[in-house]
């Protein structure tokens, strides 16, 4: 059972989760999970790997269509309507919800056209001049521009790996969603990539609402608003992320912070 | 008998050895099945080097031993009669003919007999005598401390070496006997006249010693293969294998691919003679037919057109398993990064994916092209012997291979520039099919390793 | 690649309209059309696969109608009266030829046809096959008891009439045909002995054991060679040879070795025939030789991946007890990888068997009459024999090609099977 810290302060739902569990074949990954996830803030999962925190996020924008032995019970809301539902339309329902993966995954083709792919694909511009203005503001946005703008025709591939996890953001934003994703997005990257991504995450919370799910507390203390702690597929604890490093009030997430196990 | 001799030569090692272990009384350096096979394999070899070396010179002595003789006097002067009585002599002589009327030969049968008696005789006493040398030469090597194991292992390390050498040496081997062959050609008929020439016709009731070079052009022929091989094949492989794959790799129920998929292999597995059968009873007299129907007079029940629909059927099942694996190589993460974006499973695949596995599929699409260029009995079944240079795949057209099958399957003599120039239009398939494999299986290489 | 740190540029980004671009009109309507195009491309998909399906279906389908055919014969019925015939049966021990020659020294030929006479008319006795005595003499030879009797014997009819009961041939042919149909003296019959006997140049006495024993026989040399050879050379290239140019250069040409069109392989051959063993030609032991050349690539390629499928744990654990290489591999690596081996090698072997232009050239493609009776007489193949039947434009061969594909097919269907059996049979995880 979940508990929530007693003076959490409502903020505006964007997508809100209602007794979710996720099934692989007969495993139950994820039970009965309850969430709210704000609008321009940053909510954090954490707990130890194998927790489900991923299972969760993927759930959040249904890629867990794409394994055939996933099946997803429960509610699952954005803006008041469910995603499972029929009259959800799942290609649409992801260019709201984005996703950044763990490991930087950008297409090979050029810099220019892997921005230029959601929008392309999405038909959410008039004219080349307005495409070339998106990839420019998401690469902005991204933080990358001043780095990438005299050679946006190289390959995506051949930047540096904090580059591309940023390069894979900005083609994230370049679709303009409403809830960005982000799956460990650090994991593969340095430390100091990381910190640029962390600084990206802040700057970017005031316009999207963020779930990010990482294994590092220190990360999650450092960007999020909010923190859910995962644990055996359940949300063992839910509160403001200072909170929850602070005055942990279940004897599993203190464990977890302490370093008990994870 | 060699064997016999090295079993004999084994037990009695593997024998002393255990003797050797029980009075020495402690644990010998090598197992006792190793001695074993030390004396065996000492027997072993150098016997069955000599008697490869015996059966190829014993004939020599034989003949000479019979031709001292005084029967040797009665013998024609003229050498092929002479050589004519002389082998036949040899074949009555060791059982291989019932009898002979040549009354030449008839006189030599028994010092023929005789001589081939004697030698049998010294060989097989040379045998022994090599065999029991080289076994108690070996086996007086055997001691507790004497390390058999790594004489014996050392001798099967040479012999895999050698086995994987036998790639090396066809490869070599298919050089040296279509270079020799193309050689002897070209000096017949020049290299130019052959590349470059667009009149096929070779003669192999011609004067070989006077061929007409302009008979030599060929150019239809390469045009031929690369229209029916490389553009027609292709035309319905590519497409259709490549979709195939898509569609089993990204959409089809795993219900679906577990019978397609065994199907498409079927279709790998069918023999060419059975296409080629199918193409020239069946797709040929079909396509006429359409042709015809659909006001087309000229067109041939041998065309160009049937032979490569065929073909590329067969190429289908090929060009799909490349399209799979390459498709496969590519991470899972660009998948999920593009479906993430909110692209459908198309968009994903001709945007992502298919651009992804280009390289794999290009390599693959190329040794698609080699082996159609070098598929044989398809086109020598179904397309014609006539060489056309014509842009209609209706018309007959005929290609490289069908013209080496001609060229050796007809009445020419070896010595024919007719016969010769399949050697070298052998040596050219060689060497483009050569070219596209090395090419292609680099890019596949390369391919993969970026992926890992 | 090093990163500078850089400050964002110092604009901040023009904001967005508000109206998420997703919930737009325009956007649905273009969803609407993506899903259509997604229709399509799906359906293209099916298309692709339905298509082979469909040509898999219309070959089988092909050569099962026209095959059905070639495993029968038309038959005419007759009745022979041997006790009024006076035939005497040989001396028994008499081996199958003598038995031959004597009967047909005591004119069995016109016995035959007079009883032919007798059964069929005139006309239907000119349309016994002439081959016909032999099947009758062979049947005396196994059972010469028929002598002291009476026997209604199916006999095979001439090509001409068979022709005719198809439906082809000339007009009289078929209008005789129907004439004995109707008097119930005329009918297709299972054909026992297209398994039994050899190639003829009547469709109706035509066979294909000959060409079955001469792959049988090609076969098992293409067997003995490739076999061991491309174990060995896997082994050696997967678990000793150095990482260096040379054996960069073997894998190189194993590769293309493996990829050289066939016919290539019929070249070379076909050179040593010329150059070396000019008495070798049209046997199954050069036929066993240029196709084991041909197959060791396979063999070695399959093989290194059935070597590599072995987990490195098995051989650490058996170097750590002191083996040495050679046993590890010998007593450790070789039995877990061979069934592996083994498919490959089988899968090789099918395409060997069902390979035909490289043994057109080394002069498979004579006609045989006998079945070779060991490596080095002359020999046809089965491929090889489906290719030069399907020279013949009568009708009977046409249907026996068929025939002969059918039982290629079903060979090489087994081969298949026996390796996929040994796949799923021995396939572990690790």
């Amino acid at each position: 059972m979940t508990v929530t810290h007693p003076n959490l302060e409502a903020l505006e739902p964007k997508m809100n989760a209602e007794g979710v569990s996720v099934y692989y074949g007969d495993k139950q990954a994820i039970k009965d999970v309850s969430i709210g996830i704000p609008a321009k803030y940053v909510t954090a999962f954490i707990g130890p790997s194998g927790c489900g925190k991923s299972t969760f996020l993927r759930a959040l924008n249904r890629m867990n269509d794409t394994i055939p032995t996933a099946r997803v019970e429960g509610q699952i809301e954005l803006d008041g309507e469910n995603i499972y539902s029929t009259g959800m339309d799942v290609v649409q329902l992801r260019a709201r919800v984005g996703m950044v993966f763990q490991k930087p995954n950008p297409f090979p083709k050029s810099i220019y056209d892997n921005i230029a792919y959601g929008p392309r694909i999405h038909g959410i511009f008039e004219q080349k001049s307005d495409l070339d203005e998106i990839v420019e503001n998401s690469l902005k946005r991204a933080g990358l521009w001043d780095e990438v703008k005299d050679r946006l025709s190289d390959p995506g591939t051949a930047l540096s790996g904090g580059q591309q996890q940023r390069l894979c953001i900005a083609r994230a934003i370049a679709v303009d969603p409403e809830v960005i994703l982000m799956d460990e997005p650090c994991s593969a990257l340095d430390p100091i990539a990381t910190a640029k991504i962390e600084e990206l995450i802040a700057e970017l919370s005031g316009r999207y609402a963020i779930v990010i799910v990482t294994h590092s507390m220190q990360q999650a203390a450092r960007v999020s608003d909010r923190t859910a702690f995962f644990h055996l597929g359940e949300i063992v604890e839910y509160g403001r992320t200072s909170d929850i490093f602070t005055k942990p009030i279940e004897q599993r997430t203190k464990d977890y912070i302490t370093g008990r196990y994870g | 008998m060699v064997l016999g001799l090295a079993l004999a030569g084994w037990l009695s090692a593997r024998s002393r050895a255990w003797t050797l272990r029980a009075n020495s009384g402690r644990r010998l350096a090598s197992l006792p099945n190793y001695h074993g096979w030390y004396v065996g394999l000492w027997i072993f070899i150098p016997t069955v080097l000599f008697v490869v070396v015996w059966d190829a010179i014993s004939p020599g002595l034989v003949l000479q031993s019979v031709l001292g003789g005084p029967s040797a006097d009665g013998l024609p002067a003229l050498d092929s009669a002479r050589l004519d009585a002389l082998r036949e002599a040899r074949a009555v002589a060791t059982g291989a003919l019932a009898s002979t009327t040549n009354p030449d030969a008839l006189p030599m049968i028994a010092p023929f007999s005789d001589a081939l008696a004697q030698y049998r005789w010294i060989g097989i006493a040379l045998t022994v005598i090599i065999a029991g040398a080289a076994g108690a030469w070996s086996y007086l090597r055997l001691k507790p401390e004497f390390g058999a194991r790594t004489r014996v292992e050392r001798v099967i390390m040479a012999v895999l070496i050698l086995a994987s050498l036998v790639a090396v040496f066809s490869t070599f081997g298919i050089l040296a006997s279509l270079i020799f062959e193309t050689f002897r050609f070209f000096e017949m008929v020049s290299p130019l006249d052959f590349l470059f020439g667009t009149f096929w016709s070779p003669d192999p009731m011609a004067n070989p010693e006077n061929p007409d070079p302009t008979r030599y052009g060929a150019i239809p022929l390469f045009w031929g293969t690369l229209l029916i091989g490389a553009v027609i094949a292709m035309i319905v492989a590519i497409p259709i294998g490549m979709m195939s794959a898509i569609y089993l790799t990204q959409y089809a129920h795993p219900r679906f691919r577990a019978w397609a998929k065994p199907a498409l292999e079927i279709l790998a597995g069918v023999p060419t003679v059975v296409y080629g059968y199918f193409a020239a009873l069946t797709v040929a007299p079909m396509i006429r037919d359409l042709a015809l129907s659909v006001g087309i007079a000229n067109a041939s029940s041998e065309s160009a057109l049937a032979a490569g629909l065929v073909m590329g059927v067969m190429i289908i099942p090929f060009v799909s398993s490349m399209a799979d694996d390459s498709i496969a190589a590519v991470p899972q993460a660009m998948r999920d990064g593009s479906l993430a974006m909110g692209a459908t499973t198309s968009e994903t695949i001709k945007l992502v994916l298919v651009p992804a596995a280009l390289p794999g599929i290009v390599g693959g699409v190329m040794l698609a092209i080699s082996r159609a260029i070098g598929e044989t009995m398809i086109v020598v079944m179904a397309a014609s012997t006539a060489a056309n240079l014509s842009a209609n795949p209706l018309d007959s057209m005929t290609t490289v291979t069908v013209q080496i099958v001609a060229m050796l399957t007809g009445e020419g003599s070896f010595d024919h520039p007719a016969t010769l120039s399949a050697f070298a239009l052998g040596f050219i398939l060689f060497l483009v099919t050569l070219a596209l494999n090395f090419v292609a299986l680099s890019v596949v290489k390369r391919y993969r390793e970026a992926y890992e | 690649m090093s990163e500078a740190i850089t400050t964002p540029a110092g604009e901040p980004p023009a904001a967005l309209e508000p109206v998420s671009a997703h919930r737009t009109e325009r956007f649905e309507q273009r969803l609407k059309a993506r899903y259509a195009q997604e229709r399509r491309f799906k359906a293209l998909g099916l298309a692709a696969i339905s298509f082979s399906v469909l040509v898999l279906i219309l070959l089988l389908g092909n050569m099962l109608l026209n095959g059905i055919g070639g495993f029968q014969r038309a038959e005419l019925s007759v009745e022979v009266d041997f006790v009024q015939s006076g035939l005497q049966a040989p001396t028994s021990g008499a081996t199958a030829a003598e038995t031959m020659r004597s009967l047909d020294e005591q004119g069995l030929r016109s016995v035959v046809y007079r009883a032919a006479q007798q059964s069929l008319g005139a006309a239907g006795a000119d349309q016994l096959n002439s081959e016909a005595w032999r099947e009758i003499a062979a049947t005396i030879h196994t059972n010469p008891a028929i002598l002291t009797r009476k026997e209604l014997l199916s006999l095979p009819a001439s090509a001409d009439l068979s022709a005719g009961y198809s439906g082809e041939g000339t007009r009289e042919m078929q209008e005789l045909a129907s004439e004995l149909v109707a008097r119930d003296l005329l009918r297709k019959s299972l054909d026992i002995g297209f398994l039994e006997r050899s190639d003829a140049t009547d469709p109706q006495l035509a066979g294909i054991w000959g060409a079955l024993k001469g792959s049988v026989l090609t076969m098992l040399v293409t067997f003995l060679l490739a076999f061991p050879i491309g174990i060995m050379a896997a082994l050696y290239l997967e678990e000793y040879a150095p990482k260096n140019r040379w054996t960069d250069f073997l894998e190189v040409s194993i590769n293309n070795l493996a990829a050289v069109p066939s016919i290539i392989f019929g070249l070379l051959g076909l050179f040593f025939l010329m150059t070396a063993f000019p008495t070798l030609r049209s046997t199954p032991i050069i036929a066993g030789v240029t196709l084991a050349l041909m197959t060791m690539p396979v063999i070695v390629i399959s093989g290194r991946n059935a070597i590599k499928a072995v987990p490195p744990s098995i051989r650490d654990g058996a170097l750590a007890v002191g083996a040495s290489p050679v046993q590890v591999v010998f007593h450790h690596v070789l039995p877990l990888a061979l069934p592996g081996m083994l498919t490959g090698t089988i899968i090789g072997m099918a395409r060997a068997l069902g390979e035909t232009a490289p043994l057109i050239l080394i002069g498979l493609r004579a006609f045989v009459a006998t079945p070779p009776e060991g490596f080095t007489s002359a020999a046809t193949v089965l491929p090889v024999q489906i290719f030069l039947w399907s020279d013949e434009i009568d009708r009977g061969f046409v249907e026996r090609t068929s025939a002969a594909i059918i039982v290629l097919l079903i060979v090489l269907l087994l081969m298949n099977g026996l390796a996929i059996y040994l796949r799923n049979k021995f396939e572990k995880s690790w």
